[in-house]
């Protein structure tokens, strides 16, 4: 009888690359179906066309470009389509989807080495590429539940953040909160509809696909910078109960809106792109929070999560250089 | 809350099958083959010739030094070689060969049953009573228990730790023997007590073996100073750091001895070993082996004569299944892949795991996406992914300053890597090469 011999361990978790992939486009399924229903048939055509060129566009480098075996089975491709697309207003010409694919496949991942050697989130480099090359089409946002039927005709409209920016502080008394748990706000497809989102990221912790570190961080980083703008806005008079009211509103709309919550649980956590400790994510996460804020206070997007998500990935080696996690045995 | 070690580590499936089967006797074989080096430390010194004639229990190798262990004849009959034998992994190691005949014991040993609570021998008398016996650390690694016994003068152990927690999967031997001698567990842990002059002791117990813990801590009443503690299953909670770091909430400093924490810790089948020599005169002739895997007829946990070809055992546990492809010494997670069934079974077995086909052979590799998985789960506070890399890439200095070094070689990563990337083989050979330079820094 032939013995296999080899090192231990001789057992293994069965966790697998496919696994985590799946899992996050699990944990986006209602986040998705959110987006179905109130952008209808436009968020299925983006997703979709988005989908499908990420995945043919990494197929064709592999085969034809580097030569190497095809390994779309493993989902990622499937995954970076699948955020891609969730990232776009839902009423994107196709022409412009394959473009961003073309960005975030070829260039940013593909041309960086492959699954595990790119710098930045595939997805979110598209999306940026697209927002600074057609900032027309990408800044024109369905109204939710307006045309489920209608595609790039679709009715448009501000999103709450830019006109949170144009109209200021004193607008939030306007806004209905729930509306933005439930996803009924102008935005990128995926992006809307909190509950959903949080669904996903309660779903991602059981599996224990991803940690807490990363989102909790960002939140928390998020809420209370806000929280402290809101405060001064309101004028600073911390004894009067309803400036804590209106601030404490202005955070939860700065976690709710403008893809916050889709950046923090789902692009913040790619693992390829993400520290390796979770100090260092917490440093990375904290990094995002405070880039966001400012971005959306200071600079000239109303939204920022995704530039402070890139920008922070661009610091993601040098935290994994410096941050080490705590050695047993050393004080 | 349960204690545990406070960094990394996992909970692989337990696949505890026999968990529930009580210890079995085999029968006396035919013949055992007992080799010089089956302990860490010098390899002992053969005392005997061809055609000499011993009995169960007879010194048939001296130590071969401080660091080295007594080997005593496990069985009655005749010496029919002295020479090379391949060991389990087909490394030639000199290996002495007794023909088994009838079953007579050393007449200096007592083979009554009943329980000897009274430690009249005293603490240097019971040490070397335990060098005498050839007792080695029964967990697997099989590091000369009186060497522990004896730390450095400038520490002074304060606590005795007897490691009960049998973290690896599949492994039921320690657990077998607790529910069968739990009072001369507590004997040999007083008696390991005494010789260390400590009052107090722990047996840590992991907790999926909830009857050996109630068994003990109703036992445990008549003997003053010895607490169970019921430990969170994870693994690797019986690494001796780890295992330290649950019950006094203590981490050796890197590089230090264990004894530096004040704890010394045994296995607990070497206080029942301990208990035998000690209160029996018993030397170490045998020990529970855990037979178990996919497919084996009659899994469950046997006393056996030490130096026993591996492949008779197997076939008591009913043979080995047609579908085998691995065959371990030990546990999944730290035991080694054999491939000399004949060879002997050694004093550090603790089990033979039998894997199937569908379980031998790992996964494809496939690039690191950088998950961090390795580094949550490493008990050493390590960054294996990195460790691994640099020592692909040859960068021994590099690896030695991120603490390579530190490596316990668990597995925790290589377990975790939804890439199945071989981290711990890089690692190992990393360490390896880091250690060569260490020492040959130290000659110049």
């Amino acid at each position: 009888m032939e013995l296999t011999v080899s090192p231990a361990p001789h057992i293994h978790g069965n966790l697998t690359v496919s696994q985590c992939m799946y899992n996050v486009i699990i944990a986006l399924l209602p986040a998705f179906a959110v987006s179905l229903y109130f952008f209808g048939i436009g968020a299925l055509i983006v997703t979709l066309s988005s989908i499908l060129s990420c995945v043919i566009i990494e197929y064709l480098i592999q085969k034809y470009l580097l030569k190497e075996k095809p390994s779309i089975g493993n989902g990622s491709a499937i995954l970076t389509g699948f955020l891609l697309g969730l990232n776009l207003p839902s009423n994107l010409p196709i022409w412009i989807v394959i473009i961003g694919a073309v960005a975030a496949i070829g260039i940013t991942k593909m041309a960086f080495g492959g699954l595990g050697n790119n710098l930045f989130n595939p997805a979110l480099a598209g999306r940026v590429f697209l927002l600074i090359s057609f900032p027309t089409y990408m800044t024109q946002w369905p109204v939710p539940g307006a045309s489920r039927w209608s595609y790039t005709d679709a009715e448009t409209g501000a999103t709450l953040l830019s006109k949170l920016k144009e109209e200021g502080y004193q607008w939030i008394d306007q806004v209905d909160i729930t509306n933005l748990w439930i996803g009924n706000q102008g935005g990128s497809l995926g992006e809307v509809g909190a509950i959903a989102l949080l669904l996903g990221f309660a779903f991602l912790l059981y599996r224990r696909i991803i940690s807490w570190h990363i989102p909790v961080s960002i939140f928390a980083t998020v809420f209370l910078f806000s929280l402290a703008l809101g405060l001064g806005a309101e004028g600073g008079n911390l004894q009067d109960a309803h400036i804590w009211q209106g601030a404490f509103d202005f955070a939860l709309i700065q976690l709710l809106s403008g893809g916050l919550l889709l950046g923090a649980i789902y692009m913040a956590t790619d693992y390829v792109t993400s520290p390796m400790t979770s100090k260092g994510m917490v440093i990375y996460g904290i990094g995002i929070g405070i880039l966001t804020v400012v971005i959306r206070q200071w600079g000239g997007y109303p939204e920022g999560v995704s530039f402070a998500i890139l920008i922070m990935n661009a610091f993601t080696p040098l935290i994994n250089n410096y941050i080490k996690p705590k050695r047993f045995g050393r004080a | 809350m349960l204690k545990t070690f406070r960094i990394g580590g996992i909970h692989p499936k337990e696949n505890k099958l026999t968990a529930q089967c009580p210890v079995t006797m085999v029968d006396i074989p035919r013949q055992v083959s007992l080799m010089l080096n089956q302990h860490i430390g010098a390899p002992a010194k053969c005392i005997v010739k061809k055609g000499d004639l011993v009995k169960v229990g007879t010194l048939v190798a001296e130590a071969g030094g401080f660091v080295s262990a007594n080997i005593h004849s496990p069985v009655s009959g005749t010496v029919s070689k002295v020479d090379q034998a391949a060991n389990a992994f087909g490394v030639c190691t000199p290996t002495i060969v007794i023909d088994t005949n009838g079953d007579e014991w050393e007449e200096s040993i007592d083979r009554s049953t009943e329980l000897n609570e009274t430690i009249e021998l005293s603490p240097e008398e019971i040490i070397q009573k335990i060098t005498q016996s050839g007792i080695v650390g029964l967990g697997g690694a099989t590091f000369p228990t009186h060497v522990k016994l004896m730390p450095p003068k400038e520490f002074k152990p304060t606590v005795l730790i007897i490691n009960a927690t049998e973290c690896e999967p599949y492994l039921t031997d320690d657990h077998a023997l607790m529910l069968e001698s739990p009072e001369q567990i507590l004997v040999g842990c007083r008696i390991l007590m005494k010789s260390i002059g400590v009052n107090h002791a722990y047996i840590g117990i992991e907790n999926n073996k909830k009857d050996a813990i109630a068994l003990l801590e109703q036992m445990a009443k008549k003997y003053p100073g010895i607490e169970i503690v019921a430990l969170r299953t994870r693994y690797p909670q019986g690494g001796e750091k780890q295992l330290i770091d649950a019950i006094l909430h203590k981490q050796v400093a890197n590089g230090a001895l264990p004894v530096s924490t004040g704890a010394i810790v045994q296995n607990v089948g070497t206080a029942f070993a301990v208990y035998e020599a000690v209160q029996k005169n018993k030397p170490l002739v045998d020990r529970i082996v855990t037979v178990t895997g996919d497919g084996i007829a009659r899994p469950g946990n046997y006393r056996v004569r030490l130096g026993m070809p591996i492949r008779e055992l197997i076939e008591v546990a009913g043979g080995l299944p047609s579908d085998t492809s691995k065959v371990i010494l030990g546990g999944p997670m730290m035991g080694k892949a054999i491939s000399n069934l004949d060879a002997p079974i050694p004093k550090g077995c603790s089990g033979i795991l039998i894997l199937n086909e569908g379980h031998a052979h790992r996964g494809t590799p496939s690039p690191c996406i950088r998950c961090g998985k390795c580094v949550s789960v490493c008990p050493m506070g390590l960054e294996p992914y990195l460790l691994a890399k640099l020592s692909e890439n040859h960068l021994f200095e590099k690896a030695e300053k991120e603490s390579i070094t530190a490596c316990l070689e668990c597995g925790c990563c290589a377990y975790s890597c939804p890439s199945n990337r071989p981290i711990l083989d890089y690692i190992r050979i990393g360490k390896n090469a880091v250690n060569q330079i260490i020492r040959s820094r130290k000659q110049s």
